[in-house]
């Protein structure tokens, strides 16, 4: 198959990625390249494989209902590029 | 199921349609911490105050799984009869939002905790079944703020990570009414489990809505709508008709409904399309590789089975059987399960007819109005079944036990001691009616001579003139006998 | 006395112990070296001041009992350090100063050591020549042109150039073992669920993992030591007893079966790395193992199978970066999805938006099974591969990369060729098992190349007692000239 570049500028809005027309242009190329070089999968037939979906043969552990963490404002807002004393700031959101 | 007698459609000129309805309800898990977190689930708290750093995201922040929210889920699969699925897979549902800080949302995909079940509603044309398709666990997340600022939206992340049960229902539900025993029934259930508080205004509670249209008579589903987010019973119910007849005047007008996610404006009463949420139907779910399958034990999911409490169907079975309480009557007193537990409390102590219907009218009335529920009811349940039992033995009068009522709710005080203090106690001895009886037909010889000489409606009168003497207390039935018997005589 | 920075860490906390140096002489030597090695471009933050207070304060209360004694380390800087810029190699956290420690960081300091500086590397680990990074390529000390290897490039780097006595990297698809290959050093890369996840970031959660990059295996042993052990804060974290890897390390491996596996021999593959495999092959049979061919027959699809799986988990990882909470945000918007439009293509360079559509793609809806679920599946062949064949040896022979450390700028342009570098590495951490890369010998060019040893999970110990005994008997010695002074 091949990605063409309606497709590529798809998935960029999708990964919330804006790309220039250039862009598109040197990574529709990149992609399709890396694509083909992916679909050597297809060469096997796995109809029957169960798919892997943990590497680690355990169990998912649980912890302990407790509040052993929060009330640390100041450092979840330290890094923010844009805030004030309580919240995270955003640009207005477009519904 | 009791099709014939149920009466939910739109008409319109070309035909009678049939309104379709799946819920998705989103519950809080009732839980001290985060469903990946040890931060607190406290409802409100100051804005970003319950925030570690795994529900903001930091980089290389890692998720751990609350094994109380795991037991709240099987819980709930269980109240709803459900198949527990010993095996489950936590997924990514990835989309961008501000309030998502990861960027996706820890969900249950393909592999969900929880399997088919049903629940059983109680309609006034019979019982009626909605089917579950399935219950799974999920991360909330958190809320923006648009109206705090023209320009910019705050966003809070106190709720994001805390965790949820999306409870999927089957297609079933055919009106805003069953659409309101549906949303009440689930409440009531998890509120027996203690698995999520069902409070509304705090948002523990939110649903969407699926709606579908179709011609009575087809066989296949229309296309339906989704609308997200409705946050009250009153809405949802609101939502769906609006939304019913949307539909209906598209496919009238020949014209196509699009499948897509719409959101109930409560200011204009109507539903819009979500443009913005287009390009998210792309969720890409994939299994989140930061958690392991969830595989859970017989024993413990047997444990949990034996650990439920009574559930409201069973315990309806129960009281009608066991307390001779009508199928309404029934109905009422296990909607809750404090009301419940006050009921059989009264009920073991008293006369279990008669403090059914003194609950179901008086008490619940003055806790209306006071704006008050059982738990907080200033009468307990011990007072209120001797009040109960004071009716019954015959102590006090119907009309006494209303004041005594009274002076309960303003005091708090047993009955016993305001009946013996007020001197309330109805008069039942037959010697000392007479006596008073006798000294009121003294008074009014007149009047005998009329009764006797045939005006019989004076009887009320000499009722009326021993009341007044006794303060209310004559004993009525034997009020009336001695009277009878004296005007004879 | 003679400069210490010339030695390996064993021999660093022999004399720390013997009071022959204090830990402040010490950290002072590497500061001296990295000042004097910038071109090199190993190190994207230094924390000098702090690292010198530390061994004051070492030197003034000594604790000789812990394993790394009064130590200065640099370490990638995928690793979260309290206070201290982390960057990821990106510009998108180019400003980001963590309020916390990694897990594994945190117990190198537990064991003794300090922070010397953060080690460049590419961008979010995406990479195979530190070409990536947002603060410019690394130099390969072996020669002035010449690429590190990636991920860990300013890791295996200033290793060599002894500006740090060890070091650690993270190792997605080979990011510990190439550059460790291509710098003439020992890599490790754990069993995953060895090394907390905790604190790093996060490129491909079911493949990243930890571990050290040393000169010595003894080294590694002692890095593995102290950075390793089990995370309650890490679900995939593996729960067992803690083990003393450099206290245990043997070198006798006689009757130890090593698979050699046919699938390696690749097409146009160079002579000298067949020579060198060659190579390894007798000095293991006369140290008394006995070599046996196997079969690993999915291996050609390793690399495939990564291309979806590790881009597929990236673009969900890296979905956090948005500008909200902390790194970089465009100021370029009119509203929140333009915001995210424009900090993400600000703040991500080009391998890291590559791989993110990657990512997307092969997860969006139409194409999941045909890409994402084809290589779970396949990703199970490759498991069971090792599993079958681990029943019948101790561990696999194989080498670290096809070929040694190519020029800065050669496979920039060509994606799909600078990923085939990782064509050894890459079934590793899709079974999740251990692998050491040791040095085993040089080029035409006389750069390094190495030899890789697949244990089985949690095997580490005896792939490490190989590699000790391999190691002195390879007679390998890293010629670096120091042409950047």
């Amino acid at each position: 198959m091949s990605l063409d570049k309606e497709k590529i500028k798809h998935v960029a809005k999708l990964a919330r990625i804006s790309l220039d027309e250039a862009k598109v242009n040197s990574l529709t190329k990149d992609l399709n390249s890396i694509f083909k070089f992916i679909e050597q999968l297809n060469e096997l037939n796995t109809d029957k494989i169960e798919p892997l979906t943990s590497i680690l043969n355990e169990s998912l552990r649980s912890r302990k209902d407790q509040i052993s963490d929060g009330k640390i404002r100041e450092k979840i807002l330290k890094n923010s590029p844009q805030k004030n004393e309580e919240f995270f700031v955003v640009p207005k959101v477009v519904e | 199921m009791n099709k014939e007698k149920f009466d939910y459609f739109i008409n319109s000129e070309k035909g009678k349609y049939e309104v379709i309805i799946g819920l998705e309800v989103h519950a809080q898990v009732l839980s001290n911490s985060k469903l990946f977190s040890g931060s607190s689930t406290k409802f409100g708290a100051n804005p970003n105050n319950q925030v570690s750093l795994i529900d903001s995201a930091f980089p290389g922040m890692l998720p751990v799984i609350n094994e109380e929210c795991i037991k709240q889920a099987v819980k709930t699969g269980l109240g709803l009869n459900a198949k527990i699925n010993n095996y489950s897979v936590f997924d990514r549902k990835n989309y961008f939002y501000a309030d998502l800080p990861q960027g996706y949302q820890i969900s249950q995909y393909k592999s969900p905790i929880v399997g088919e079940g049903k629940v059983t509603l109680d309609m006034p044309y019979g019982s009626k079944e909605v089917g579950i398709e399935r219950l799974h666990l999920e991360q909330d997340a958190g809320k923006s703020i648009h109206d705090m600022d023209p320009q910019y939206t705050y966003v809070d992340l106190n709720r994001s990570g805390i965790a949820l049960m999306e409870i999927v229902s089957k297609p079933d539900i055919r009106s805003p009414e069953e659409v309101n025993a549906y949303i009440k029934k689930l409440r009531t259930i998890m509120r027996y489990l203690g698995t999520c508080d069902g409070n509304m205004q705090e948002g523990s509670l939110r649903a969407d809505v699926n709606v579908s249209v179709r011609k009575i008579g087809d066989k296949k589903l229309g296309t339906r709508c989704e609308i997200k987010n409705v946050n009250s019973i009153k809405f949802m119910q609101m939502a769906i008709e609006y939304e019913a007849k949307r539909q209906v005047e598209l496919l009238d007008n020949g014209k196509n409904i699009e499948q897509e996610t719409r959101l109930f404006d409560t200011k204009k009463n109507e539903t819009r399309s979500m443009r913005s949420k287009e390009d998210a139907h792309d969720y890409r779910y994939f299994p989140d590789p930061d958690l392991l399958p969830l595989t859970l034990e017989e024993k413990m999911i047997d444990d949990l089975k034996k650990s439920l409490p009574e559930l409201p169907d069973k315990k309806k079975e129960r009281f009608i059987n066991e307390y001779g309480l009508s199928p309404y009557e029934a109905n009422v007193l296990v909607s809750e399960k404090e009301i419940s537990d006050f009921y059989e409390e009264v009920a073991k102590l008293s006369d279990k007819k008669l403090a059914a219907t003194w609950m179901m009218g008086d008490l619940f009335a003055m806790l209306n109005n006071k704006g008050l529920n059982i738990s907080n009811s200033p009468i307990t349940a011990k007072n209120f079944a001797e009040l109960i039992q004071s009716i019954k033995s015959g102590e006090i009068s119907g009309r006494i036990a209303k004041e005594v009522f009274e002076i309960m709710v303003q005091s708090g005080d047993n009955p016993k001691k305001i009946i013996e203090s007020k001197g309330m106690k109805q008069q039942s001895d037959p010697k000392e009616l007479e006596k008073m009886i006798n000294e009121i037909l003294t008074k009014n010889k007149d009047k005998v001579d009329q009764y006797k000489a045939g005006k019989e409606k004076l009887f009320g009168f000499f009722v009326g003139e021993v009341m007044k003497l006794s303060g209310g207390k004559a004993n009525p039935q034997l009020t009336n006998e001695v009277l009878k018997k004296l005007l004879k005589g | 006395m003679s400069d210490l920075t010339n030695k390996n860490l064993k021999e660093i906390v022999e004399n720390i112990k013997l009071k022959k140096i204090s830990s402040l002489d010490l950290t002072q030597a590497y500061i001296k070296n990295i000042e004097g090695a910038k071109k090199l471009n190993t190190f994207v933050t230094t924390t000098f001041d702090q690292a010198l207070e530390k061994a004051k304060q070492f030197d003034q209360k000594p604790n000789y009992d812990q394993i790394l004694p009064g130590i200065p380390l640099a370490v990638k800087d995928l690793f979260c350090t309290e206070n201290v810029k982390t960057t990821a190699g990106s510009n998108i956290l180019n400003n980001f100063v963590p309020s916390y420690e990694s897990t594994v960081t945190k117990n190198l300091w537990d064991s003794g050591a300090f922070l010397l500086g953060k080690l460049n590397c590419d961008e979010f680990a995406m990479g195979s020549s530190n070409e990536t990074s947002f603060f410019g390529n690394v130099i390969n000390p072996i020669g002035d042109q010449l690429v590190p290897g990636g991920s860990s490039g300013g890791s295996s780097s200033a290793l060599a150039a002894n500006l740090t006595p060890a070091t650690i990297g993270t190792d997605t698809g080979g990011s510990i073992r190439q550059p460790a290959s291509f710098t003439g050093t020992v890599g490790l890369k754990p069993t995953y669920g060895l090394c907390s996840r905790w604190g790093i970031v996060a490129f491909a959660s079911s493949l990243d993992q930890a571990g050290p990059m040393t000169k010595t295996v003894t080294d590694c042993a002692i890095m593995l030591e102290a950075m390793s052990g089990f995370d309650e804060k890490d679900s995939t974290s593996i729960d067992k007893k803690k083990e003393f890897y450099s206290k245990n390390l043997k070198d006798n491996i006689k009757g130890l079966k090593i698979g050699i596996p046919k699938e390696y021999r690749v097409d146009n593959m160079p002579k000298e790395i067949d020579e060198l495999w060659e190579k390894g092959k007798k000095i293991l049979k006369n140290l008394g193992a006995q070599l046996i061919d196997i079969s690993l027959p999915h291996t050609k699809y390793a690399l495939p199978t990564y291309y979806i799986v590790a881009p597929a988990e990236a673009s969900s990882n890296l979905a956090r970066y948005d500008g909200v909470r902390y790194g970089y945000r465009s100021q370029k918007s009119k509203d929140l999805i333009d915001m995210y439009e424009n900090t993400r293509s600000e703040g991500f360079g080009d391998e890291v938006k590559r791989r993110i559509l990657i990512g997307t793609y092969v997860l969006s809806s139409g194409y999941y099974d045909a890409y994402y679920l084809k290589a779970q599946k396949v990703r199970q062949l490759i498991k069971k591969d090792f599993d079958n064949n681990f029943t019948k040896v101790d561990a696999i022979l194989t080498p670290s990369t096809p070929s040694s450390a190519f020029k800065i700028g050669e496979k920039t342009n060509d994606p799909v060729s600078m990923y085939l570098n990782d064509i050894f590495t890459v079934p590793v951490n899709l079974a999740g098992l251990p692998a050491l890369s040791l040095p085993a010998g040089v080029d035409k060019q006389g750069y390094p190349l190495g030899l890789q040893l697949i244990g089985k999970p949690l095997d580490e110990q005896k792939i490490l007692n190989i590699g000790y005994a391999f190691e002195k008997n390879c007679s390998f010695k890293n010629k670096i000239n120091k042409w950047w002074l």
